[in-house]
């Protein structure tokens, strides 16, 4: 890509991105949201960020790992107990991290 | 360094790196950062009534920094208790003090990058982070339904050119919660289940 397309790209980014979270707190009072469209709304962040997780815990490098030896697997699963019984963001990753080096140390 | 100045968005910059590392085209590489952040539409119309009364500048400014980060927070405060009139100075100081740490750690990572040594699995720290965020986000059944579509959609679908399979599973996740959503609404003895489900482990 030549530095040119790639500032484009990252602008372009930049806008569609701005224009997305500006979009209903500029335009509220003045158009209603279509109600199905609200309705998606709703699972869009389950849907995307589960779509991030899975493929970086169950499928490492691209390589399918469903094992219970897999360090991630248990770390994730660990985390997202943490996750669900404290809703503490930073407890969560601490406690992620430490599972993974103690699994990846005692291989 | 230019992406999280004017992108601000970390979910976005991690998966459209990895599109400019392969030679994606432009337009699929801003068509992924839109779906990647469509979530923030979400953010905009939950935050939208409070900030009605802001004039354009204080719209404008909040938009910029309304990541998952801040939104959580702010969100949590607009909720709490009647409004005093000064949370959007606390969701401004939350965007404000997330923008900075993004900054300096992006600086830091292009300088120490190559240094880190790959065994300390820093790249999980993303899937931590999202797994913070979303657990206590799933409410009911629908909610897991859709989590659970897109997280095996994108599995399956992760060596997909261009990462389109994350834009696949995004969609496939969403119309399975609408779904979910559809046949719990109708049927009124299943949806008292809707509202009481451990949330399951993405």
């Amino acid at each position: 890509m030549s530095r040119t397309a790639l500032w484009l790209t990252i602008v372009g980014m930049g806008l569609v991105t701005y224009a997305i979270r500006l979009s209903v707190i500029a335009l509220l009072g003045r158009v209603e949201l279509p109600p199905n469209f609200q309705r998606a709304l709703r699972f869009v962040p389950p849907a995307v960020l589960s779509a991030i997780i899975f493929p970086e815990i169950l499928r490492p490098g691209g390589t399918f790992y469903f094992s219970p030896a897999n360090p991630r697997l248990i770390a994730g699963l660990i985390a997202g107990l943490v996750a669900w019984r404290t809703k503490n963001v930073l407890l969560t990753i601490a406690a992620g991290m430490v599972a993974l080096w103690i699994l990846q140390a005692i291989r | 360094m230019a992406m999280s100045s004017i992108l601000f968005a970390g979910s976005a910059q991690f998966v459209v790196t990895q599109l400019f590392a392969t030679g994606t085209p432009g337009l699929v590489i801003v068509l992924t950062a839109a779906v990647v952040n469509l979530r923030h539409m979400l953010y905009s119309a939950s935050v939208a009534p409070y900030l009605r009364r802001l004039g354009p500048a204080w719209k404008g400014l909040l938009a910029y920094l309304l990541t998952d980060e801040a939104y959580a927070v702010g969100i949590i405060r607009y909720r709490r208790g009647p409004e005093n009139g000064h949370g959007h100075w606390h969701l401004l100081g939350a965007g404000l003090a997330l923008w900075t740490t993004w900054q300096l750690s992006t600086a830091a990572g292009i300088f120490l990058g190559s240094q880190v040594p790959a065994s300390w699995s820093l790249d999980f720290t993303l899937a931590l982070t999202f797994i913070a965020l979303v657990v206590p986000a799933l409410e009911d059944r629908p909610d897991v339904v859709a989590a659970l579509a897109a997280g095996g959609v994108a599995l399956l679908a992760a060596d997909w050119p261009y990462k389109t399979g994350l834009l696949a599973a995004a969609l496939t996740g969403i119309v399975a919660g609408l779904y979910a959503a559809r046949w719990a609404a109708g049927h009124p003895d299943r949806r008292k289940a809707t509202n009481k489900t451990p949330p399951e482990r993405p």
